[in-house]
C-alpha cells in the first residue's frame, strides 16, 4: 500500500527509487531505450547473451553464475524488450534483502560492484568482445530464434504484426534477425555497446525496503558520464485497408488472431476507458470472448484479448480447430459488433471496473510489475501515476467504453492453420 | 487457533484443523493489496484407481477426471462461478496436477465474499450430461494446443519411459479419446471420494485479519454436513525399479530437436524430515552439475550442444520422484550421452564442500526472493502441509545439511537402469 515513489533527474540519468516494505529483495533495473531500428536490433538482441558470459575478472560464465551464488542466488537478468516503438535493453539485479540472512552485510553494496564490473569491465580482446564468445552467442541467440516458430502462438502473433505493421518500426522483432547476425563483429557490437551506455535513454530504478539505505549516493557509480538522451516518439496509423492473411504450418491446433489499431496510448484520455473496453471485450474468463467462443460454443479453450500500450493496438487470440474458423470468426467478430452498440450491462461494467483495479493493484504487489508500471509512464512521458490511472479506471462511463469501441479498428485477420486445412480446400 | 512464528523469515501462520478435518492455514501480510487464497485436495491426474467412497470394490476411471471434474466444478446449475468472482472484482483460477487438484483467486477487495464463494462452490458440485459434454470440446482443444508444444511432449515421453505402469505417465489432461469415456457419475464418484474437508487444505495469504477469517471459514464450515472423515484407499500398480524404455522418440515437427534425460527415483521416504532431505540433496546435485554456474553446464556448454532452453528439473511426490535434464540441441543422441555420463560420473571429488556451501547460500537465497510471491507462499505451503511437511520448517533443515549429508547421498543416489532418454526429432521426410 504505502509505497513510496521518488523520481529524481540526476547528471545524465533519471532515478526512480520505490521504498517498499512489501518485499524480502531489493531490485535494481537499469532500463537503456532507444528508437527501434532493423540496424540496431539484432546486436541489442544479442548483446544480453554476450553480456552475461563473463567480465575481465569473472572470465567465464560459470565464474559469473558463480559469483551471483555466493551473493545468496542474486538474480542477473539482462534482456531487450519493446513497448511501442522504443527498445530496451534492461539490466536487472534482484538481490535478497540482507535482514533476512543472519551475519551478511553490505550485500547490496557488493551487488552494485558486481554490475559495474558487468556493464564496465567486459571481457575483451583488443577493441571488441571476446571473439570466441560472440561467436559462440550468436549460435545461442540463433537457436532461441528458431524456437519461436515451436510456440505457435507467439508465432502467430509475431507474424501477424508483421503483415500489419509492415511499413512501422513496430513490425521488427525483438529477437532479431538471423541473416543480420554474421554481419556483426565483436568491434562493432562493443562500439554499439558503448553507444547504449552513453547514449540512449537510461532510467534507473531501485525498490525495496530502501529508505535506510543511502541508494541515491550508491548507485551513482555505476553511470559513467553521459548526457541524459530524450525519449524518441511512436508512431500511430489509421487502417486504410483491412487484410486477411492465411499461413500453413504442422499444426494440430489452429490460431486465429486479430490485430487491432486502437489509436489509443497510454498519455490519452481515453486510455482509462480502453483497459476497460479490453476487460469487457476479451481480457477476463467473464469477458464477451470468453463466454462467447468457448463457453457458449465450446470452440476453443483460450480466447483473449489484450491491449498494447505504447502503439495503439490491440490484439485478439484463440486457439481453434482448423474446420471452425469461419465459424470463430463470425463469434469473435460478433462480440466487437456488440460492444459497439453497447450491449453489456451496467452490473458488467461495473465488475469488469472492478476487476481491473484489482488486476493493476495485483501488479502493484509484485516488484516487477511496480517497476513495469512505472516505466511505462516515463516511456510515454506522462505524470499519471499508477495511482492516478486507477482512480481514472474507476470513473469510466458506459459511454466512453462505447467511444472506445467504435474508434477501435480492425487491420489484420490472420489464421495459422494446418496444412491439412490446406489439403481440405483443395 | 495456533499461532506459528517463524523468526528468521519474519512470518506468521495461523492454522486450526476444523472438526470436519479441513485443515485451515492463514498468512497475514498487511504490506500487500492483494489476498491469494488457494483451496487445495489431495487428489490429482495419478489417482484413478481407488475404492469410491461407501463402496467395498476398486474402481478404475477414465484417463483426465482430475482435471475434467477441476473444469466442471466452476458450472453450477444456473450459472458459471468464474462470473461470481467477476461480479466481486476478483480473478480466480484452478490447476490439475499428478497428485492435486487446487481452485484459487485473488483479490484486493471484498474478501469475505470471494472466500465464501471459493469454499462454498468447491463444496457444491453440479454436473449434468449436458455440461460434461460441452466440455468435451473445449478440452480436446486444450489437449491439442499441449500436443503442438515440443516441451510438453518432450516432458510427458520422458515419464512415459520411466514407467511401466504408474499412472503418472498419463497425460494430466487425459487424451481426446479419454475424455470422452467421461460421464456425470464418474464426476460424482470421484468428487464424494476425494472432496472430502479432510482430504484438503485451505491456505489464505494477504491483507487479511487471521481471526475475522478463521471465524468466517469455522462458521461456513459449521453450516454444512460430510460424512464422517475415513480413509482413501488408493490403488497403485507394482512399480518395477527399472526404466520402462531405455530411449524412446517422439516424432513431430521441430526446429531444433530436443533431448531430455529421466532419473527414476526409487525410494520415496515417508518421514518428513527425510523426504525434504531427499528433495534438497537431489536439487543441489541438479544445481551443482546443470544450473547456469554448474560444472556440467559449462562442459557442455563448451561443446555447443545446448543452449538456452537446458534445465534440469526435480519432482518428488507422494510415491513416484523423477528429475528430468535436457532441452534443445542439434545432436540429440550425442547430448543424451554425455548428460547421462555426467550423471554417472559425479562422485565426492567434483562436488566440494566449497561448491556445496555457495549452492546452499544461493537456495537460501532463491527461497527468500520466492517469498515475495503470495502464490509461492500458499501454493508450497498448501503442496507440502498435504505431505504432512511444514514447509517454513523445512528451511531449517536446509540450512543444516551438510557436506557429509551430500556426499553420503550421492554414493547411493543412481545407477544407469535409472536412466531413460527422450529424444523429440522431425519427421524426416521433413527435410
Amino acid at each position: 500500500m504505502d509505497t513510496l515513489e521518488k523520481v529524481i533527474p540526476k547528471n545524465g540519468f533519471d532515478l526512480h527509487l520505490l521504498h517498499t516494505k512489501k518485499f524480502k529483495t531489493i531490485h535494481l533495473s537499469m532500463k537503456f531505450t532507444t528508437k527501434l531500428t532493423r540496424e540496431n536490433v539484432t546486436k541489442r538482441a544479442l548483446l544480453p547473451y554476450v553480456l552475461q558470459q563473463g567480465t575481465a575478472n569473472l572470465p567465464t560464465a560459470t565464474k559469473l553464475r558463480q559469483r551471483l551464488d555466493e551473493l545468496y542466488g542474486t538474480v542477473l537478468a539482462v534482456d531487450t524488450s519493446k513497448k511501442g516503438e522504443h527498445h530496451i535493453l534492461t539490466v536487472r539485479l534482484e538481490l535478497a534483502n540482507e535482514q533476512y540472512i543472519a551475519g551478511e552485510q553490505n550485500l547490496l553494496d557488493k551487488g552494485i560492484h558486481f554490475l559495474k564490473e558487468l556493464l564496465y569491465q567486459p571481457k575483451l580482446e583488443g577493441q571488441g568482445f571476446d571473439p570466441k564468445i560472440v561467436e559462440r552467442e550468436k549460435a545461442t541467440l540463433q537457436s532461441k530464434i528458431e524456437a519461436l516458430k515451436e510456440d505457435k502462438m507467439t508465432l502467430a502473433n509475431t507474424r501477424m504484426i508483421e503483415e500489419m505493421c509492415k511499413d512501422e518500426a513496430y513490425h521488427l522483432r525483438v529477437t532479431g534477425y538471423e541473416e543480420d547476425l554474421s554481419a556483426i563483429s565483436p568491434e562493432d557490437l562493443y562500439q554499439y555497446f558503448q553507444e547504449i551506455l552513453t547514449e540512449d535513454h537510461l532510467d534507473m530504478f531501485v525498490l525495496g525496503d530502501i529508505e535506510e539505505l543511502a541508494v541515491e549516493g550508491k548507485v551513482e557509480e555505476l553511470v559513467i558520464p553521459r548526457q541524459q538522451a530524450a525519449i524518441t516518439n511512436t508512431t500511430l496509423n489509421t487502417v486504410e485497408e483491412q487484410q486477411t492473411i492465411v499461413e500453413y504450418d504442422d499444426i494440430s491446433q489452429a490460431k486465429l488472431h486479430f490485430g487491432y489499431r486502437t489509436n489509443i496510448t497510454y498519455n490519452d484520455a481515453e486510455y482509462p476507458a480502453l483497459h476497460v473496453f479490453n476487460g469487457l471485450f476479451g481480457g477476463f474468463p467473464s469477458s464477451k470472448l470468453f463466454l462467447n467462443v468457448r463457453e457458449k460454443n465450446s470452440l476453443a479453450y483460450y480466447a483473449a484479448s489484450r491491449i498494447e500500450s505504447h502503439k495503439g493496438l490491440m490484439f485478439v487470440f484463440s486457439g481453434i480447430a482448423p474446420g471452425q474458423y469461419q465459424r470463430a470468426k463470425d463469434i469473435i467478430l460478433e462480440q466487437m459488433e456488440d460492444m459497439r452498440q453497447g450491449n453489456f450491462t451496467d452490473d458488467a461494467l461495473h465488475e469488469t471496473i472492478e476487476m481491473t483495479i484489482n488486476q493493476l493493484r495485483e501488479t502493484l504487489d509484485s516488484p516487477q510489475g511496480m517497476i513495469e508500471l512505472h516505466y511505462q509512464r516515463v516511456l510515454a512521458q506522462s505524470t499519471l501515476s499508477p495511482e492516478q490511472l486507477l482512480e481514472n479506471v474507476q470513473h469510466v462511463t458506459r459511454e466512453q467504453v462505447i467511444e472506445v469501441a467504435n474508434q477501435v479498428q480492425l487491420d489484420t485477420t490472420y489464421l495459422l492453420t494446418s496444412k491439412e486445412a490446406k489439403a481440405d480446400e483443395a | 487457533m495456533k499461532h506459528k512464528h517463524y523468526q528468521q523469515i519474519e512470518e506468521h501462520i495461523y492454522s486450526e484443523t476444523l472438526d470436519n478435518g479441513l485443515r485451515v492455514y492463514v498468512l497475514p501480510k498487511q504490506e500487500m493489496a492483494k489476498t491469494y487464497a488457494i483451496f487445495t485436495t489431495n487428489y490429482g491426474s495419478i489417482d484413478q484407481s481407488f475404492v469410491p467412497l461407501g463402496k467395498s470394490e476398486t474402481e478404475t476411471v477414465p484417463d483426465g477426471i482430475a482435471h475434467f471434474l477441476e473444469h466442471k466444478l466452476f458450472e453450477k446449475e444456473d450459472r458459471d462461478v468464474f462470473q461470481d468472482f467477476s461480479k466481486a472484482g476478483a480473478s480466480a483460477n484452478a490447476f490439475t496436477s499428478f497428485t492435486k487438484t487446487a481452485y484459487l483467486f485473488s483479490a484486493t477487495s471484498k474478501i469475505n465474499e470471494n472466500l465464501t464463494t471459493l469454499i462454498d462452490f468447491v463444496q457444491d458440485p453440479y454436473f449434468s450430461e449436458a455440461s460434461v459434454e460441452k466440455e468435451k470440446g473445449i478440452i480436446t482443444q486444450e489437449i491439442k494446443m499441449y500436443d503442438d508444444q515440443p516441451d510438453w511432449r518432450a516432458f510427458f515421453g520422458t515419464i512415459k519411459s520411466l514407467y511401466h505402469h504408474h499412472p503418472v505417465q498419463i497425460d494430466i489432461a487425459g487424451t481426446v479419446e479419454s475424455i470422452q469415456e467421461i460421464t456425470k457419475d464418474d464426476l460424482y464418484t470421484c468428487y464424494h471420494t476425494f472432496y472430502h474437508p479432510s482430504n484438503m487444505v485451505l491456505f489464505i495469504a494477504g491483507n487479511v485479519d487471521a481471526d475475522e477469517i478463521m471465524a468466517l471459514i469455522k462458521e461456513n464450515q459449521a453450516g454444512k454436513e460430510f460424512a464422517p472423515p475415513s480413509d482413501i484407499e488408493r490403488n497403485f500398480p507394482e512399480e518395477p525399479q527399472t526404466v520402462a524404455d531405455k530411449e524412446v522418440t517422439v516424432k513431430m515437427p521441430v526446429s531444433v530437436p530436443k533431448a531430455l534425460v529421466g532419473i527414476k527415483e526409487l525410494e520415496i521416504p515417508e518421514e518428513p524430515e527425510q523426504f525434504m532431505r531427499k528433495e534438497w540433496l537431489t536439487d543441489i546435485i541438479l544445481d551443482h552439475l546443470f544450473s547456469r554456474s554448474g560444472v556440467a553446464y559449462e562442459r557442455l556448454y563448451e561443446t555447443g550442444l545446448i543452449d538456452q532452453s537446458f534445465s534440469s528439473e526435480n519432482h518428488l511426490d507422494r510415491n513416484f520422484g523423477f528429475c528430468i535434464v535436457g532441452g534443445n540441441t542439434k545432436e540429440p543422441e550425442k547430448l543424451a550421452s554425455l548428460i547421462k555420463q555426467e550423471l554417472l560420473d559425479l562422485s565426492a571429488d567434483s562436488l566440494t564442500a566449497e561448491h556445496f556451501e555457495r549452492i546452499k547460500r544461493k537456495k537460501i537465497g532463491q527461497l527468500l526472493r520466492a517469498m515475495n510471491s503470495l502464490e509461492f507462499i500458499a501454493n508450497q505451503y498448501s503442496h507440502y502441509q498435504l505431505l504432512n511437511i511444514d514447509f517454513f520448517d523445512s528451511i531449517t533443515w536446509l540450512e543444516e545439511l551438510t557436506y557429509d549429508d551430500v556426499t553420503a547421498f550421492l554414493d547411493s543416489w543412481i545407477t544407469e537402469d535409472q536412466l531413460s532418454v527422450c529424444m523429440v526429432k522431425g519427421e524426416e521426410t521433413e527435410r
